[in-house]
């Protein structure tokens, strides 16, 4: 049941992108700083939340999940932390994500050409 | 050509380039996204299976769809899945992962450092700008906000 | 005085210089397309066994220029100017080109002009009577142009409908004082014209005024309509531009409905080989003027076209600074009787 809950919510989200690419002249990189940063506003104010108690992978996998991570870790930062902490908390959350990209996208250039189209 | 001003011209112009299928782009979009957040739901309910709390699964899942991001982009496909998915590919952070990826693998002809290092973040780059520093202020507004308790 | 200038923009040759010889080479997907069997050489893989798509066009070129050369029963050393350009930032693969074939070199920037800006200095070089063999040469490669102008090969992004696809290839043409034809008769040059477009993915509607105002002036200048001509022929307004240029030339009181066509257009099949507006890029031009113009009129199938090559002279940094794109084009008449 939770699977065609993360793929209703997160095919939703990318619709909401998908228009906007359609009917505007924005680009692929807008709507990702668009959603990124929606995500982290959502998050802070509480409103990411209920989302991603309902669609679970559905509203996390999406870029805005990362902004809500974001927010969430910079929170949290500063509870634990204070002024500190928010400047650790939202990379501390992400940090995994972010070495992750760093490396996997250093191996595949040791190890692939890009093909011609 | 003086029978057309500036502003007249450019509606005009915009008027004859085709639109948008929009309603397969929508379609497709759906269907790649849902499709992608489906196989995090999975890796997530994996994750759940080791015993592992929420933060370790929310930053594994992350780590797995990344890696599953990077491998199709090496691999030659991930353009095919954005072509047909559009926003259903760029969205997910799989798209994040593409957007890394795919330059890295495109500049390595200008060296790892100057190539590969240096352009790994040419697209991906405002995600962490703006990311990281919306949640700064984010953390501040709520030092703010609750100092006062 | 200028004994040659007629109008505002236009010259005719007094001495029409000579094609003695041309060549056309393409990528694997040119080498798929509708012209296929007019190229001289089509590639299996767009490297050519080269490190990089920069040093790949370079060597495309070169090898287009030396087989025009040896079409024309000439050496490298008989020639006494080059005329290329290309995309690409301080246009590297002509001047790489350049350095190899050690011919006296202009080199030249006229983005998708290309072809029609060296034909026409070429020309008017050969029939100044300051050379009698010249070589006027330009390409483009998609891989090297789509890591410059647009997003790495790998990456996911979803192309409009009016945006165009760079053609991988390179032409050549030796235009010598003596030949049996086809003869360069007459040049119009273009003066840049900016509408105000600013959408990179609409490049057509950024240049078909420019390609509007230099044919409507070939014909002021000239006298002549477009029913003297068996071709008029731009070099990649693609599918947008067309529809644009046909429209707004009835406007000027030119129809050219029935003769008219598109490089861009004609080079690729656009339902097999999705390519959305067409193809683009100096080499477009080029090669479907090297390869199937020119075929055409050696078997007497075209006698007399007007080629007009259109370029989008932007840069992404200036497109990101939010400035519009500003487009040209040059008309070169080619005919196979001398006027």
């Amino acid at each position: 049941m939770e699977y065609l809950k993360a793929f209703l919510v997160g095919g939703l989200i990318c619709v909401i992108g998908q228009i906007i690419l359609d009917v505007t002249k924005l680009t692929p990189a807008h709507i990702l700083v668009i959603f990124l940063t929606s995500g982290v506003l959502l998050g802070a104010i509480g409103l990411y939340e209920p989302l991603v108690k309902y669609g679970e992978a559905g509203a996390t996998v999406p870029i805005s999940g990362f902004g809500y991570a974001l927010s969430k870790g910079a929170i949290e930062g500063a509870k634990s932390k204070g002024i500190i902490g928010v400047f650790s908390g939202g990379i501390e959350a992400a940090g995994g994500g972010i070495a992750a990209a760093i490396l996997f996208g250093y191996i595949m250039s040791l190890v692939s050409e890009p093909k011609t189209k | 050509m003086d029978k057309m001003n500036k502003k007249e011209y450019q509606k005009y112009a915009e008027q004859k380039v085709p639109k948008p299928t929009y309603f397969k782009n929508i379609l497709f979009a759906f269907l790649v996204g849902g499709t992608i957040c489906t196989l995090g739901q999975i890796i997530r309910n994996s994750l759940f299976k080791f015993g592992l709390d929420e933060k370790m699964v929310a930053t594994g899942t992350s780590i797995i769809l990344i890696l599953i991001g990077a491998f199709l982009t090496g691999i030659g496909i991930y353009d095919k899945i954005g072509k047909i998915g559009g926003a259903g590919a760029a969205v997910p952070i799989t798209g994040f992962a593409n957007s890394i990826v795919s330059p890295a693998m495109e500049f390595k002809k200008e060296g790892y450092i100057f190539g590969v290092a240096a352009r790994m973040f040419s697209i991906a780059g405002p995600v962490l700008v703006y990311g990281i520093g919306s949640s700064i202020i984010v953390g501040i507004l709520y030092l703010i906000l609750t100092k006062g308790r | 005085m200028a004994m040659k200038r007629i109008g505002s923009q236009t010259v005719k040759m007094s001495n029409p210089p000579s094609i003695i010889g041309t060549a056309s080479v393409v990528g694997p997907k040119e080498g798929d397309g509708p012209l296929k069997n007019y190229f001289d050489i089509i590639l299996e893989d767009d490297l050519w066994g080269q490190e990089s798509f920069e040093k790949s066009e370079s060597k495309i070129q070169e090898e287009a220029i030396k087989l025009a050369i040896t079409n024309a029963n000439l050496s490298p050393k008989d020639i006494e100017y080059l005329f290329s350009g290309d995309l690409l930032n301080q246009i590297i693969s002509s001047s790489y080109t350049a350095r190899q074939l050690e011919i006296p070199y202009f080199g030249l920037y006229g983005a998708c002009s290309t072809m029609a800006e060296s034909l026409s200095l070429g020309a008017m070089i050969v029939d100044g009577g300051f050379a009698d063999k010249v070589v006027c040469a330009t390409s483009s490669h998609f891989s090297s142009a789509e890591r410059q102008f647009r997003f790495p090969l790998e990456y996911g992004n979803q192309r409009k409908f009016s945006s165009q696809w760079t053609v991988t290839g390179a032409g050549a043409t030796v235009l010598s004082s003596t030949g049996n034809g086809p003869y360069i008769t007459y040049i119009t040059t273009g003066k840049i014209l900016d509408l105000g477009i600013k959408d990179v993915n609409n490049m057509g509607g950024a240049m078909a005024p420019a390609a509007i105002d230099t044919i409507s002036q070939h014909f002021k200048d000239t006298g002549y309509t477009p029913d003297d001509y068996d071709l008029i022929i731009t070099g990649d307004l693609g599918l947008v531009g067309k529809k644009i240029l046909l429209d707004l030339m009835k406007k000027e009181g030119f129809d050219l409905t029935n003769n008219y066509s598109d490089c861009g257009i004609k080079i690729f099949d656009r339902a097999e080989q999705d390519t959305h507006a067409g193809g683009s890029g100096c080499g477009c031009a080029a090669v479907v003027f090297n390869g199937y113009i020119y075929k055409e009129m050696i078997k007497g199938n075209l006698d007399r076209v007007l080629l007009v090559a259109t370029g989008a002279l932007h840069s992404p940094i200036i497109t990101l600074q939010g400035e519009s794109i500003p487009g040209i084009a040059h008309a070169v008449t080619i005919d196979n009787l001398v006027v």
